[in-house]
């Protein structure tokens, strides 16, 4: 997989999340997934096809998606419930949204079906394609987030 | 702008809508209704006399364009204002909203000051 094709999706989530929630998120080193277990209690996956396919997702710790949620709707959320996870699955919308005009400048039209989300203490997420899933950790001031890059060229 | 007519939005994610919904709630609006899907915006339409649709694009049941088609397909709801919100931002997606009639379009994710711009652009 050609690592540049994640960068679209790092900038995706800082850009994002500091548009609609005004929360800072630095990225960390990248590195080689190898297993399905989601890094935190809700993940959103979305598929991707066109000239590049596979799978993105975002997985948050309870605490850092109540805080940016809180952020976002401008009152405090306390409990990962439905909302949340809704929310959760209209950020990694627009990620991917934003990812893929990135992804059209660099001659790559992808399309990006609509997310589910998985709730749960150690749940899995499951990309699609047996392809190298890149994983991106984030830190907030509220916690940490990974982003799962999952493409084939 | 009249600040009294119903506005619908239309969007398969709730936080959406809560944030298109605060938004339009601090820029004065009174009215705002619900959607979760082209098709129930469609139902709404026949329902309440809409003066803005605000919809996604993406959504499951019927889209955000294959609503706007429908839209404009019906005589009554030429003139609609119609503001699509929507993270399909490619060429393509604006290029067939814009061919399909939208009245303005706006690429999540945006600031409550992006979209009160594009409502004074309808309206004004």
């Amino acid at each position: 997989m050609d690592v540049k094709l994640v960068n679209p999706f790092i900038e995706g989530a800082i850009n994002v999340l500091r548009t609609m929630a005004s929360v800072e998120a630095s990225p960390g080193k990248p590195y080689l997934k190898r297993d399905q277990k989601a890094t935190g209690d809700v993940s959103a996956v979305i598929g991707l096809t066109g000239e590049a396919s596979g799978t993105i997702s975002i997985s948050f710790p309870e605490k850092s998606i109540t805080a940016i949620v809180s952020r976002m709707f401008g009152e405090e959320i306390t409990k990962l419930d439905g909302e949340v996870s809704d929310a959760v699955g209209e950020i990694a919308n627009m990620i991917s949204g934003q990812a893929r005009r990135e992804l059209e400048k660099m001659g790559k039209l992808i399309h990006g079906a609509i997310p589910s989300v998985i709730v749960g203490k150690n749940h899995e997420v499951r990309h699609i394609s047996n392809h190298p899933i890149i994983a991106v950790p984030f830190e907030t001031e509220d916690g940490g987030f990974t982003i799962e890059v999952c493409m084939e060229n | 702008m009249d600040l009294n007519m119903k506005v619908l939005v239309v969007d398969d994610f709730a936080t959406m809508r809560r944030i298109v919904k605060g938004v339009l709630k601090e820029l004065g609006f009174k009215n705002v209704i619900e959607a979760e899907n082209g098709k129930a915006a469609l139902s709404e339409l026949k329902k309440e006399e809409i003066g803005l649709v605000i919809s996604d694009w993406n959504m499951p049941e019927m889209t955000g364009i294959d609503l706007l088609k429908a839209v404009r397909a019906n005589d009554q709801y030429k003139e609609l204002p119609f503001i699509m919100v929507t993270a399909e931002g490619q060429k393509n997606n604006v290029i067939e909203a814009v061919k399909a009639g939208v009245t303005n379009y706006i690429v999540k994710p945006f600031t409550p000051e992006t979209l009160r711009q594009k409502l004074e652009a309808v309206f004004n």
